[in-house]
């Protein structure tokens, strides 16, 4: 590891080419823990959400209306609404109201920090989006099928678990990829309430460093492998989940 | 070719020639002329603001006031801001520049800087009284706000915090999460959070704490470069010395600033040996 380190030093000292977010330790050491960090946020707000639309779908099949209505307005809050006004609104309108603890240093400090706001606050996001997107699957399965589970004395709530989703996630899967991805991206936002995921990280080294050429490569390589990797992912659940002949 | 660089060696010596030819007495000058026009800020209160009916006030406004008064002149305060301060040196639209500058090398090529300086900020904490920080030393492991983008950060987190800063884009978010209690204190630079302190009761619970670990910018007025070594600059250095000896400019700070700041205290003792 030492050489390459010494060789990305040199790069700097012959080319110019500073890529000290490598080779420093002290900054390498940032830069990796911001990396985890947006992986960490991506892979909460992506379970969180699922289950959001998972519910949020079943829910808007439900007999009462006021609970569909309360789903509906969810939905119109979160998806009408830009994702960083609602990152600010959380942490710096609603965090304070929040009960209080007092920290370590005896200052009393608002229960919920910025990364656990950002969790929220993208998971709800992605997952006011997610319940359409689970919605357009469960309306493609056929009321015929739904009609054979009843006969069978299944109750609504089997239903749902057992037949309809099931098809339902399979019809909506290109759609959720495509939300995911994007939810992905939006952790970047996480950076204006001060999370220290890769973009506010960069931000820092390349104002202590003037090496921003360098670190905007070194983002745009980040997110592209990163969701690169997702996508990959995603297209192999797709793959083994295909049942031969549903859908054609 | 040759011809060329001869054409441009006879402009080159033709305009020096023309600029040592131009070079009067501005001291005389101003003094014929019966006004001294001086450069200030009108966006950095307290040091250069506007009141109330539109007049440019502040301790800079002041400063000027000053030597205007040991001229017998009159005095026309004119608002410039950081990106054309010095170029209405060199152009002649003012007399005197004195516009919360910083004193650089780079800049010292491009106007004269008259020694000695007359004030310095460093940077400093506003610290959560709760937290009991003395000093940098205190601040393992602990949540510190900043700014983004700001030149002490990286050390501050490399060899004090050791954990990632809570940084923001402006001061208004950082000042907000402190006042939340997200971090135990806000790093920036120390005349304006003394000044802050001063200013608003809420900053009650917060102390300003100064982080001698970095060492104070100072700030320059500025004449023309070629004014400097002639009778203007001279002036103006006379003047900064007698300020600082005679307590003028603690005078000033204490009235616009609220208190006076360990820099200013120094350089006034160390003016009157």
């Amino acid at each position: 590891m030492e050489g390459l380190w010494d060789f990305l030093r040199s790069l700097h000292d012959a080319y110019g080419i500073n890529l000290v977010h490598f080779y420093d330790t002290f900054e390498r050491g940032r830069m990796l823990r911001g990396m985890w960090t947006s992986i960490k946020l991506a892979a909460v707000c992506i379970v969180l959400s699922v289950l959001i639309g998972i519910l949020g779908a079943w829910l808007q099949g439900s007999r009462f209306k006021v609970l569909k209505a309360v789903v509906q307005g969810y939905i119109q809050f979160f998806r009408n609404t830009p994702p960083l006004v609602q990152m600010y609104f959380f942490y710096f309108a609603l965090g304070p109201q929040m009960p209080r603890v007092v920290n370590e240093y005896g200052i009393s400090q608002p229960m919920l920090g910025s990364f656990e706001w950002a969790v929220i606050s993208l998971s709800f996001f992605a997952g006011a989006f997610n319940i359409e997107i689970f919605r357009s699957g469960v309306e493609a399965v056929q009321r015929s099928t739904v009609e054979a589970a009843e006969s069978l004395g299944f109750n609504r709530w089997q239903i749902y678990r057992y037949v309809v989703l099931p098809l339902a996630v399979r019809v909506c899967l290109p759609a959720l990829n495509n939300n995911l991805v994007n939810l992905i991206k939006t952790t970047t936002q996480a950076y204006a309430i001060a999370v220290p995921e890769t973009l506010f990280v960069a931000s820092q080294i390349w104002s202590d460093r003037i090496n921003v050429f360098e670190m905007m490569v070194t983002l745009l390589t980040f997110y592209l492998l990163l969701v690169g990797i997702f996508v990959w992912l995603m297209t192999r659940l797709e793959r083994s989940l295909r049942v031969p002949g549903f859908g054609q | 070719m040759r011809r060329l660089m001869g054409v441009l060696a006879i402009g080159v010596v033709a305009a020096l020639m023309g600029s040592t030819a131009a070079k009067a007495d501005q001291l005389a000058e101003i003094k014929k002329k019966g006004t001294l026009i001086v450069g200030v800020k009108t966006d950095y209160p307290p040091w250069g603001m506007r009141d109330a009916s539109g007049n440019i006030v502040g301790m800079e406004p002041d400063m000027a006031a000053d030597v205007a008064k040991r001229l017998g002149v009159k005095l026309e305060l004119v608002s410039v801001v950081s990106s054309n301060r010095m170029q209405f040196l060199q152009q002649g639209k003012i007399d005197l520049m004195i516009a919360t500058m910083s004193d650089t090398p780079e800049r010292r090529k491009v106007v004269g800087i008259v020694d000695p300086v007359y004030y310095a900020s460093g940077v400093a904490i506003l610290a959560n009284k709760k937290a009991n920080i003395k000093g940098a030393g205190d601040l393992k492991g602990k949540p510190v706000c900043a700014l983004q983008g700001a030149f002490y950060n990286n050390e501050l987190q490399s060899k004090y915090t050791g954990t990632d800063l809570v940084a923001f884009k402006g001061i208004p978010e950082a000042e907000q999460a402190l006042l939340d209690g997200r971090c135990v204190g806000f790093v920036y630079d120390d005349v304006v959070l003394v000044w802050k302190k001063a200013q608003d009761k809420k900053w009650e619970a917060f102390d300003v704490v100064a982080l001698p670990e970095w060492k104070p910018v100072p700030w320059g007025l500025a004449v023309k470069t070629e004014e400097l070594s002639g009778p203007w600059g001279k002036f103006m250095a006379e003047t900064t010395k007698d300020w600082l000896k005679s307590g003028t400019l603690l005078a000033l700070e204490k009235k616009w600033v609220g208190s006076n700041t360990q820099w200013l205290i120094d350089a006034s003792a160390a003016a009157k040996k």
